[in-house]
């Protein structure tokens, strides 16, 4: 059972076409890895799965992607809600301009998930002891993402101090908090590890492992050897065009393509 | 040798005219601050700023009322044009497509480089009747030519100045930073609202320092709808006569009056004081926009 269906899908930035004619369809709760040289269309791929491509203004997409059975490029469909189900690490942290507790605290804000009701599916206080009861529950909810991001026990003593304080790394960490706490069910991560150290890197990349039981997790990575670490699932893409892609053992063990046996020979890169 | 010499012209010339372009400021504060210093001899520093006494004959140089007139001109301005600037530069910055952005900083662009008497000749044709049948029926004698009209044509005025900057200033933030908040499921005002303004703030307020310097020192357009009555104005249907209109009717005309040349020059030197430090923390504050550490 597949989440997102993608079909045909061809995109183009002006005159350059970056996508050509991709048809996918991403298995359920696994990390898939999206590996190719760079400039191939890695990222344009991630970010056609929630339509941040939208952003761009010259940009012009054709075929087709289905979230849940929904195309997500129909003119009505809630943008909103289409990104708070698939939700997106970029490849560097801009932490929004706000604490550290009010980076993680946005996104059940603006999509009212603020509460008791996020976390243990109870209801929340009686009205009188709503403010209180309320602030305790988010204060219970940063902690939570936090610690799901690996982030908590670092930054537990100043969750007020302005979130661009924390180090390149933490932001990252804290970056996938605040994806966390929108409660998506899809994570896109684009090279979400790269501008980090390797420290950093390895704690990143530990979460992944650990979040994979409750999402789908669709990384791109330039990193052949992080592919092979995390990776259950392996898209290949080169040059605009969509490679091989099948589970991560039969990709790396039994190639089909030339293309892809040069690539993981590191012949080209 | 040839190549050398033209070389160290080109330097040189280009230097030295730099510095008679940054000496004209300092000999310009300074040429002011000589001319008005006379008049402080037989006029105290307190009487000069908040006597209500204007009497050149009789040597009474009281500013208050031209120094009120500018604040109240100019604020008045700034209230009308700054919800005007912050939504359409948010507009154009956010929302416009590429397309409708390039035509309206184009037009923008265009208004701003208007000369002022052509906004005075309009303040006189449109805003003044408009105030005046305002007034009527709001029971209020007034001929129209008054501190409203002033404010008006002034708001109009700055408006394209702001705004261009404005823009400038939101564009400056970066895209990822929009991403961020989009990427999370927040609506395009949403990320406006606690990502992009937050971020912009600081530039924002410099856009709107700039324009009220430049509001607090325009004369012409202003002289001509305001009224140019000697008195504080105390409500906003009632003549002004602010500060550059002071100086711009009299000096020159009545100079066997003595002491009026170092009154109307006292003025001039308040007038630049406040339009430099207004634009030196603009300034300011947008050169450290850059800097996203907050």
């Amino acid at each position: 059972m597949s989440r997102i269906e993608i079909n045909e899908l061809c995109v183009s930035f002006g005159r350059n076409p970056v996508l050509k004619n991709i048809s996918l369809s991403i298995p359920d709760r696994q990390i898939i890895c999206i590996i190719g040289p760079s400039g191939c269309g890695k990222t344009t791929l991630l970010k056609s799965l929630n339509r941040l491509l939208d952003l761009n203004e010259d940009v012009s997409i054709t075929g087709d992607v289905r979230v849940d059975g929904q195309s997500i490029y129909q003119s009505r469909l809630d943008v909103t809600a289409l990104r708070k189900k698939v939700g997106f690490l970029p490849q560097r942290p801009y932490p929004l301009p706000m604490s550290i507790y009010d980076n993680v605290a946005f996104g059940p804000r603006i999509h009212g998930l603020d509460g008791l009701n996020a976390l243990s599916g109870g209801k929340a206080g009686s009205p009188a002891a709503g403010a209180k009861t309320s602030r305790k529950d988010k204060d219970r909810l940063v902690e939570h993402y936090l610690t799901l991001a690996g982030l908590w026990d670092e930054v537990k003593d100043r969750l007020s101090e302005p979130a661009a304080k924390l180090s390149i790394g933490q932001q990252q960490r804290l970056a996938l908090a605040r994806v966390l706490s929108i409660e998506p069910e899809v994570i896109l991560a684009d090279e979400a590890t790269s501008a980090l150290d390797p420290i950093s890197a390895r704690l990143v990349e530990n979460q992944f492992r650990l979040l994979k039981k409750d999402y789908t997790i669709i990384l791109v990575t330039h990193i052949l050897r992080q592919a092979r670490r995390l990776g259950d699932y392996i898209v290949f893409l080169y040059m605009g065009d969509l490679v091989e892609h099948k589970p991560a053992a039969e990709f790396f063990g039994d190639p089909s393509d030339e293309k892809t046996k040069a690539y993981v020979n590191g012949d080209i890169s | 040798m040839k190549r050398r010499f033209k070389d160290i012209v080109a330097f040189a010339s280009g230097r030295l005219f730099l510095i008679f372009v940054n000496a004209l400021a300092l000999l310009i504060f300074c040429g002011l601050l000589l001319k008005a210093a006379p008049i402080l001899q037989t006029v105290s520093l307190t009487d000069l700023l908040f006597s209500s006494v204007w009497h050149p004959m009789k040597h009474q140089f009281g500013l208050f009322p031209f120094i009120v007139s500018t604040l109240a001109v100019t604020l008045l301005a700034m209230l009308m044009a700054i919800p005007v600037c912050l939504f359409a530069s948010i507009y154009l910055a956010e929302y416009a497509s590429r397309r409708f952005r390039e035509v309206s900083r184009l037009i923008i662009d265009i208004l701003a480089g208007i000369p002022s008497v052509i906004y005075g000749l309009c303040g006189i044709l449109v805003i003044v009747p408009f105030v005046a049948v305002v007034g009527e029926y709001l029971g209020v004698s007034t001929t129209g030519y008054s501190l409203l009209a002033g404010g008006l044509v002034l708001a109009v005025m700055v408006i394209p100045f702001i705004i261009a900057i404005s823009v400038e200033v939101l564009r400056m933030i970066p895209g990822p930073f929009r991403e961020s908040a989009l990427a999370l499921g927040a609506t395009k005002w949403e990320t406006v609202k606690y990502v992009v303004l937050k971020k912009a703030a600081k530039g924002l307020v410099a856009a709107v320092v700039l324009g009220f310097a430049r509001a607090f020192g325009e004369t012409m357009a202003v002289l001509m709808v305001v009224g140019n009555v000697a008195q504080a104005p105390s409500s906003i249907f009632d003549p002004a006569y602010p500060l550059p209109a002071l100086i711009a009717n009299n000096y020159g005309e009545v100079m066997s009056i003595p002491l009026y040349d170092a009154a109307l020059m006292s003025a001039a030197l308040i007038l630049m004081t406040v339009v430099a430090l207004f634009s030196l923390t603009a300034h300011y504050a947008l050169s450290r926009l850059g800097d996203h550490n907050d």
